[in-house]
Parts: C-alpha cells; sequence; structure tokens
C-alpha cells in the first residue's frame, strides 16, 4: 500500500491544533480557481511513500504530541483513502491526533465513513455556499460537500468550517448570510476560519506553464476578513 | 558572619561561615508559579528617564559615537561620578563621568584603540598614546611577539578567524551577587585568606603568579569600594534591602565594564537572588510592586547603556554595540523547585516597559517542568519583542548544577567557579577546501600551510577527501591551540580581569573554548561528494576554484541522518584533535558551534564550495542549515541541530530561528501555545539552544529604508539580540534573505 505524497512539512501550526506534522497529498479533481498549490493536482504525480516510510512522523512526535497532531492536506486527501486508512491505524496506534484537511467533495462510501472514525478533525473547506459560483470557481457542485458536512454533524464528528475569501467572489453578504445559516445546522462545528485569498501560490501556477485564473483580483486585506467574519459572527 | 542587613532571612547552610551565594538562594528564595497578572507598568520616573535615554541614543546614532575620553585610561576608580539625571534615577553609576561616553582600556592594545578613535573623528590623547607605545606593553604586543609564522598565516588567511588577539577576551562573569550579599570587606578578607595558602615553601612560578593575581584582586576590590563612595555609597557592608542589593550588584558589574572592554560581559544568574530582597521588602511593606519594577526598569535601563569603544572590523564581526549583558533566568533546582520567581517576570517585563531591546541578553533557561504559566510569558514575550533566547537548562543542569549562568550567547559556566578562554572559531569550510588543495588558498593561490598532497582527481573521491580533510583538520587543531595558547597567556599577563576574578573561588575550572564556524557547509559538501558526483574545476595552476555538481544529495537541516551524520562526526572529530594539545593553564577543551553575526564575513573569506555555494555567500549562523537548504519545514531543521552531541560541544550549538507571526498561528493565544510546543519539543529532542524571532519579512525591509522609524527594532541573531538598524547592510540582507519560515 502506496500513498502518491506531494510534500510534507514538519512544522504546521495553522492546519489544526498545536504543532502539526503536515502530509500534502498528490492528486485533487477539484480545480479551484485560488488554489495555492496547484502542483498538487496532477493525479499521476507525487512520489510513492509507504505507511513505513511515512512512519518518521515518531521523529516529530516530542513537537506533535500532545497538543497538535498530524494534518493530512493537499491535494484532495480523500482521493487516497486506502492508505490513509493504513496510515491512520498505525498513528492510533500511538495516540497521535489525526485531520484531515478536505473540500469534503467526495461519495460517502463505507471505506470514508472507516477513515471518518479513525479521524479527530477535519477542517472542511466549503468553496462557496453559492452552488453557481461554486462550479465556476472549482468546475464542480458544492451538494458533495455539504452532504459530508451534514453527515459529520450527524455523526458529531468535531470539524473547523474554512471559507478562503476571494473579494468579487466569495465575499458577498448573501452568500456569507446563507453560509452562517449552513453552519447553524451542524452541530460538531468547533471554529469558523476566513482564509484570506492570496496570491502567493501563484508562481506554481507560472512554473507549470498555466494561466493563473484570478489575474485581476485583488488579495484580501485585513478589512475584507473583517467584514466578513462580522456576517458570520465570529470572532 | 552575621550582619543586622541579614536579618529575616534563613541561614539555614554554609552561607553565613563562606561565601555561597547559591546557599544562600536555595536557604531563601520564594518559587513562583503564578502568572504575569501582578506585573505593573512603568512610573513617570522611568519614563522621563527612558525619554532623557533616548534622546542620548539618537544622538550617539548619529555620530557613531556620543562622546569619547580619549586621556584616561579606564580603569575601576578612574572617573568621577557621573548621572543621567540624579533626581530620577533609582540605581546609580556610569562608565565614565557622563552617559554613553567611552573610555579607552589601551590595556588590549593601542593600536586598536587608536583606530577606534579615528574612526568616529577622534584621536588620543598625545601622553596616553606615548605611554603605551613606548613605555607600557599590552596583550595585543605580547601575543605579536611570540607569534609563529604558521600562525600569523592561517589568521591573515582567515583559516582561524576572530581571535581575541587585539581584543579583550570577556566571557568571564563574575559573582557580582557576592558584593550585596556579603559587602566587599568580607570579599577581601576572603582573598587574603587565600594569599595566606598560597604562602608556601616551594615558590613555583605557579604560585607566584596565583599570588600576584590575588593580589590585583585585592587592589580591584579596594577601587571597587572607592569608586562606590563617589556616589555617597559604602559598600564595604553587605546590602540592606533591595534597592541596595541591585545597586551593590550594578557596582560589581560597572566595575568590571570600567576594568575591561571584554567581547561578552554578561551578568550571570541575578534576577533570582535580588527577588528574595525583593520578597522580604515586600512582606515588611518597605515597598510596593510598582517600586519593585521600577528599581528593575532603571536597573535595566543601565545595562541597556554599557558601551565600549571598538573598531569598526570588530562591528563587522558582531554589529550594533553588543556587550553580551547576557542574564540567565529561571530553570529549575536540583532539588525539583522552579527557580523561577517574580522578579524572573519583572526582568522580562522591562521589555514591555521600555520597548524591546537587544541587551540585557535575557537567556530563558527553559526545562521541560518550568512552570506553565512562565513557559507562557516567555513565549508571549518572544512573540512581541523577538528578544529573547533559550537554552536547554534540563540538559546543562546534569553537569553544571544549578547555579550556572551563560556567558555571551551560549557558553554555561558555573558562577564564580568557572571561566573560559574565549576562542573564537576556525573556519572548517576553508579547511576543507585546504584539504582538497594541499594547503593552498583557494583565493590568492598562496601556500598557506606547509604543502600537504593535493587531490588532482577530476572527481573527488570521498574516501580520498575524508583522509585529506582529516589530516588538514589535524594541522588546523595544531596552529589553533597554539594561538589560543599565546593569547590567553598574554591576556593574563597585560590585562588581567582582577577586578571579575576577584568574584571568583581561588580554584576555577577553566576551558579553552574554540569554535566550528561553516559545520553545514562542511556537512553539505562532504554529502555532495559522497552521494552526488563533484566534478573539480581548476585554475591554469591547477588550484580547484569551482565545482560541478552531478546530481542530487542530501543536505543538512532536513533530518536525514545520512547528512546529519557527518556534521556530528566532524563536531566529534575536532573536539578530538583539539584534545591532542596541551592547554595554557591546563583548561579543558571546548568547542561550539556557533558564529554570531560573524557567519558574513567568513563566507566572504571563503571560496566557492563543493555543495554548491558561490564564493562569498554567507555560511549559515551557527549550527543553522545555509539558507534554502531546507526544505521540510522549522522542525526538522530542530531535529537535526538537535543531534549535533553536546557533550562535544559543551560551549554551545546555536539555532537561530525566525518565523512569520502568521506562520506561527492565527491568534496571540494559539501562537504562543504553539511557541511553547516547539520549545519543548526541540528541548526534549536534546536541543541545545535557540533564538526565536517572530517577525515579517516586509517589517525588516521597511526598517531598512526606514531606520529612523524602527529605533527599537529588535532581532535575535546567533546568541544575542541586536538592533536591526545598527547592522551593516550586508548582515540586514543575510538576515531578510536567511530562511524565515512561512506558509501559505
Amino acid at each position: 500500500m502506496k500513498g502518491k505524497i506531494h510534500s510534507f512539512e514538519t512544522l504546521g501550526a495553522v492546519d489544526g491544533p498545536g504543532i502539526r506534522f503536515v502530509i500534502f497529498m498528490q492528486g485533487c479533481a477539484l480545480q479551484c480557481q485560488y488554489c495555492q498549490n496547484r502542483d498538487t493536482w496532477d493525479l499521476h504525480g507525487g512520489t510513492p511513500y509507504s505507511v513505513e516510510e511515512v512512519e518518521k512522523i515518531l521523529k516529530y512526535k516530542n513537537y506533535i504530541m500532545p497538543n497538535g497532531g498530524v494534518t493530512i492536506s493537499g491535494g484532495e486527501p480523500l482521493l487516497q483513502v486506502p492508505f490513509l486508512l493504513a496510515l491512520f491505524a498505525k498513528l492510533k496506534e500511538y495516540g497521535i491526533h489525526t485531520c484531515i484537511d478536505t473540500s469534503g467533495s467526495v461519495d460517502i462510501t463505507q471505506d470514508i465513513k472507516k477513515l471518518i472514525t479513525l479521524t479527530d478533525l477535519f477542517l472542511l473547506d466549503i468553496k462557496c455556499i453559492n452552488e453557481e459560483k461554486c462550479i465556476l470557481l472549482t468546475g464542480v457542485s458544492n451538494k458533495k460537500e455539504l452532504a459530508f458536512a451534514t453527515y459529520l454533524s450527524n455523526i458529531a464528528k468535531p470539524m473547523w468550517i474554512r471559507q478562503v475569501l476571494v473579494p468579487g467572489i466569495t465575499d458577498d453578504k448573501q452568500d456569507l448570510l446563507n453560509l452562517k445559516k449552513f453552519i447553524a445546522t451542524l452541530k460538531s462545528v468547533e471554529k469558523v476560519e476566513i482564509l484570506p485569498y492570496h496570491d502567493l501560490g501563484k508562481f506554481k501556477w507560472e512554473k507549470l506553464g498555466q494561466a493563473y485564473p484570478l489575474e485581476g483580483y485583488r488579495t484580501a486585506s485585513l478589512e475584507d476578513v473583517k467584514k466578513a467574519k462580522e456576517i458570520l459572527q465570529i470572532p | 558572619m552575621d550582619f543586622k542587613q541579614w536579618e529575616g532571612f534563613d541561614k539555614l547552610g554554609e552561607w553565613t561561615k563562606e561565601i555561597d551565594v547559591r546557599g544562600f538562594i536555595q536557604a531563601n528564595y520564594t518559587p513562583y508559579e503564578g502568572d504575569d497578572s501582578f506585573l505593573k507598568g512603568p512610573t513617570e520616573k522611568t519614563k522621563k528617564l527612558w525619554d532623557k535615554v533616548l534622546e542620548l541614543y539618537k544622538t550617539e546614532r548619529e555620530k557613531g559615537v556620543l562622546d569619547v575620553d580619549t586621556k584616561t585610561p579606564s580603569g575601576v576608580n578612574r572617573y568621577e561620578a557621573g548621572y543621567i539625571d540624579k533626581d530620577l534615577e533609582q540605581i546609580v553609576g556610569l562608565q565614565t563621568d557622563a552617559p554613553l561616553k567611552r573610555a579607552i582600556m589601551p590595556n588590549g592594545g593601542i593600536k586598536i584603540v587608536e583606530k577606534s578613535c579615528e574612526s568616529y573623528g577622534y584621536k588620543v590623547d598625545e601622553e596616553t598614546d606615548y605611554i603605551y607605545n613606548n613605555l607600557r606593553r599590552t596583550h595585543n604586543d605580547g601575543v605579536f611577539s611570540v607569534y609563529t609564522p604558521d600562525i600569523r598565516a592561517a589568521r591573515s588567511s582567515h583559516l582561524i578567524t576572530g581571535l581575541p588577539d587585539g581584543y579583550g577576551r570577556g566571557r568571564i562573569i563574575g559573582d557580582y551577587r557576592r558584593v550585596a550579599l556579603y559587602g566587599v570587606d568580607v570579599l577581601i578578607a576572603e582573598k587574603k585568606q587565600e594569599l595566606e595558602i598560597l604562602d608556601v615553601d616551594e615558590f613555583t612560578e605557579d604560585v607566584i603568579r596565583e599570588r600576584e593575581e590575588i593580589h590585583d584582586q585585592i587592589v580591584a576590590l579596594e577601587d571597587l569600594k572607592k569608586m562606590a563612595a563617589k556616589y555617597g555609597f559604602d559598600i564595604s557592608v553587605p546590602a540592606a534591602n533591595a534597592k541596595e542589593a541591585i545597586q551593590w550588584l550594578y557596582f560589581g558589574y560597572l566595575a568590571a565594564t570600567k576594568d575591561q572592554n571584554g567581547a561578552a560581559m554578561s551578568i550571570g544568574r541575578i534576577s533570582t537572588f535580588l527577588d528574595i530582597y525583593m520578597e522580604r521588602d515586600l512582606k515588611n511593606g518597605s515597598i510596593t510592586e510598582e517600586e519593585a519594577q521600577e528599581y528593575i526598569d532603571h536597573f535595566v535601563m543601565k545595562l541597556r547603556m554599557i558601551r565600549f569603544l571598538r573598531a569598526p572590523e570588530y562591528n563587522e564581526l558582531f554589529s550594533g554595540d553588543p556587550v553580551w549583558v547576557t542574564e540567565s533566568i529561571g530553570g529549575m533546582g536540583v532539588d525539583g523547585r522552579t527557580l523561577v520567581t517574580k522578579n524572573s517576570y519583572r526582568i522580562l517585563h522591562t521589555l514591555m516597559n521600555l520597548g524591546p531591546a537587544p541587551e540585557p541578553n535575557l537567556t530563558v533557561l527553559w526545562s521541560k517542568n518550568l512552570p506553565e504559566n512562565f513557559k507562557k510569558y516567555t513565549a508571549k514575550i518572544s512573540v512581541k519583542t523577538s528578544s529573547i533566547q533559550y537554552e536547554n537548562d534540563d540538559l546543562m543542569r546534569t553537569t553544571l548544577g544549578d547555579d550556572y549562568g551563560i556567558a555571551c550567547c551560549v557558553s554555561a559556566m558555573k558562577i564564580g567557579k568557572q571561566m573560559q578562554f574565549f576562542g573564537a572559531r576556525a573556519n572548517l569550510a576553508k579547511t576543507l577546501l585546504y584539504a582538497i588543495n594541499g594547503g593552498r588558498d583557494e583565493n590568492s593561490g598562496k601556500q598557506i600551510t606547509p604543502k600537504f598532497e593535493a587531490i588532482t582527481s577530476e572527481y573527488l573521491d570521498y574516501e580520498e577527501v575524508m583522509e585529506k580533510f582529516d589530516n588538514m583538520m589535524n594541522y588546523v587543531a595544531k596552529i589553533y591551540i597554539k594561538a589560543l595558547n599565546a593569547i590567553h597567556y598574554m591576556h593574563d599577563k597585560y590585562s588581567y580581569e582582577a577586578l571579575e576574578m576577584a568574584l571568583h573561588d581561588k580554584e576555577i575550572l577553566r576551558t579553552m573554548a574554540c569554535g566550528i564556524a561553516g559545520l553545514s557547509v562542511v556537512a553539505d559538501s562532504l554529502s555532495a561528494i559522497k552521494y552526488a558526483k563533484v566534478k573539480v574545476i581548476r585554475d591554469e595552476t591547477g588550484l580547484a576554484v569551482d565545482y560541478e555538481i552531478e546530481g542530487d544529495f542530501p543536505k543538512y537541516g532536513n533530518d536525514d541522518d545520512r547528512v546529519d551524520q557527518i556534521a556530528v562526526d566532524v563536531v566529534k572529530n575536532f573536539l578530538r584533535k583539539l584534545q591532542k594539545h596541551q592547554t595554557y593553564r591546563n583548561s579543558k577543551h571546548t568547542l561550539s558551534v556557533l558564529t554570531i553575526t560573524s557567519n558574513v564575513v567568513y563566507g566572504k573569506a571563503t571560496g566557492n564550495t563543493p555543495d554548491g555555494r558561490r564564493a562569498g555567500v554567507p555560511f549559515g549562523p551557527g549550527a543553522n542549515p545555509l539558507h534554502g537548504r531546507d526544505t521540510n519545514g522549522a522542525v526538522a531543521v530542530m531535529n537535526t541541530i538537535a543531534k549535533l552531541p553536546y557533550e562535544y560541544s559543551e560551549d554551545g550549538i546555536s539555532y537561530t530561528f525566525s518565523i512569520t507571526p502568521g506562520t506561527l498561528g492565527k491568534e496571540l493565544d494559539t501562537q504562543v501555545t504553539n511557541l511553547v510546543s516547539l520549545l519543548d519539543g526541540y528541548f526534549k529532542q536534546t536541543g541545545h539552544h535557540i533564538n526565536v524571532n517572530v517577525f515579517d519579512r516586509a517589517l525588516l525591509e521597511d526598517a531598512m529604508e526606514h531606520p529612523e522609524k524602527y529605533p527599537q527594532l529588535t532581532i535575535r541573531v546567533s546568541g544575542y539580540a541586536v538592533n536591526f538598524i545598527k547592522l551593516t547592510r550586508e548582515q540586514q540582507l543575510d538576515v531578510i534573505h536567511r530562511t524565515i519560515h512561512e506558509k501559505f
């Protein structure tokens, strides 16, 4: 069982609680226009690693325990469920906190249900509550991700909801109010985070010879974030 | 002994019978596990006084130095009393008769003094100049009268660099607490007893030298009393309260800075000692918390004003007027109680009351058992000010007990019981290049060492390089110890630190503190040779001047044992080689992986290296990887550095960690708890030292362009803190280009 991995980051401090060892999985089915890791999309790229090879995480247990843990990001982690099942089973043996950073845009299969039980926390990236805009922004509808959120809520699985704030696209007041309404229907949301859009990942598009889709859009300012937070009524 | 000033103290133990400051602390201190809510802001007096100091700073910055006394060679009691504003100052005493006015200390070397004066538009007084050029020998004269050609060659080619042969060696910590606890007369009596012990039948060279030294120590202590008397204080007796304790202790420290322009003039481990006096005064109602903080604020202001006259070359090595008034805070006692007290908080709180500053060099001795509140408080101050460094108490306490302090950046020593012969650094990256070129310098082409067999093959062979590198390290170790022996012999002879040594026991441990520069470059170069293919580019004289690397190789700083082990082996090996040579006064060989800001000049003097580093490019500071080489994040870097064996590098292993606030966490609370986790992790992993910087790159760039907006911007660089705007442009760029961990 091997996983296709884009890269590792040993100091993750903003991807879940505490200090996180972050694994960026290779491959994504969405095509988010603001993607800051464009180089993780290709389903055939990445370096194959076995679970044993990834066990080097244990070298970092002094930092990630007891407050932190391991976060799987990407790319889309839920495209490599068998690998994550094996990895998380191992991590749980050592009592390590597990977290998945996902769009949730997948079918909830039996395997995914199993993986969810091994996952302590989900960072759920709601791309856009407005379906039309979501399709424009990512190439797919938001139906699956909203259903995923509801499923997590039904089984009381802790999650942090994240909204990337792109001025002119995802900062519409009505959309944000609808998002608030949707979040209110969920029971296990521990935190709602606004991630201000920035273009620091632009060079990765250019490196791949790709046109940058959000050319011309401005990055989110502190003021934008403040406004969005007021609408969502979050600290 | 008994003094009325000791009323209310627990007399348990030996401290009233002999000089035993640690015993006094253990019997009397109050551990504090609470939070920072008791702390008070600056008083009106503090604000007014600090404003005056800031004004003086401004003029100083414009002129380079505020003023110089070019006539009076400095000494413990050579100047009249000086003040900033007598009515406002709670703690008094200046190095000369006016604030920030610098003294000349020609015992170290008159040429350096002349040069330093000239570079700021001053001229040494004619008579003084004549005396030191014709009548009185200096440390610098002494050293150069005995240096051998091989030492001179190694020195001028930058194979061995930064040697304290023209400046004061420093890194000696007087136990300034003794002045407060016992008063000077007890200390003099103790020294007289030591002379008595040395009244022996076999009057050998060692005995004679020691008797002369103790004689000088007694003279220095007498001078210390006279100096304090000029300020209206009789310090022959113990301090009676907290304010006096600070004042007495400060006079001791001030006297040291009048006596010596040492490369580092550290103050020791004083805050918990002083807390005992504060607690007594607070309990009997004679002071309030506001006053306690005010005394500490005023004291720290004085420490921030310590100045030395130094040459421009020195500043190129260690920019920003560093004094290394290092104060070691916190840690745990061997009995399991924490040594954190309320005064540990107060001294850190000066960074808020007076704003950030590089001095005093506030050093937190970290233990996994420190009170959680204190861990969080220090992390919070780090996030806000980037002015603190941390060192591993759990590592150091095992060999040094619980009353050691840090001299300079990372060098731990038992207070009053140990000193070091500071030895700067050997450039091991250059050593490797010499191994390849048979001892010819890669820049000048000159034969610097005796002729060794050069490597002639097109591609470097790992085994061959290792064998030649080993030989070259043997040679460097030999020359290095020779140079250091000469330097410290002459320093003792012509520029003995009588006042600082008067605040030590008679029997002390001396260490010969050698150092390594360029460790990560060596590790990466050897890794490239071993795991990739390195082709040599030679000039027409056969000199290897560049390298082409084919393929990839593991790089230091990524927690990859294949290369990290090479670094570990180099450290171990080099110490063993040094240990083969006899040291002056049988001092113990130690080693450090520490460069301060000198990684820039060392890099400048070193040609292209087999790891692909270009000629002239700065080395990584201290034990850091070369910037850009670490690709797995900061925790991987920490693990790499924590592998370097402290047992073989007891003089310290320095790591400078810089991170943007946003990468450390989204809000202050999270940033604080995450920093605590990182520090806990790094030190559990047996890392020795870490500088913590939390700032945005953009801020530094703006400070480069608009220095006037950032008079107090402080950043940590390898082992100490500097005022960013006082760095040379080159060093500023190095700091900015250096890996600042950021994630997006």
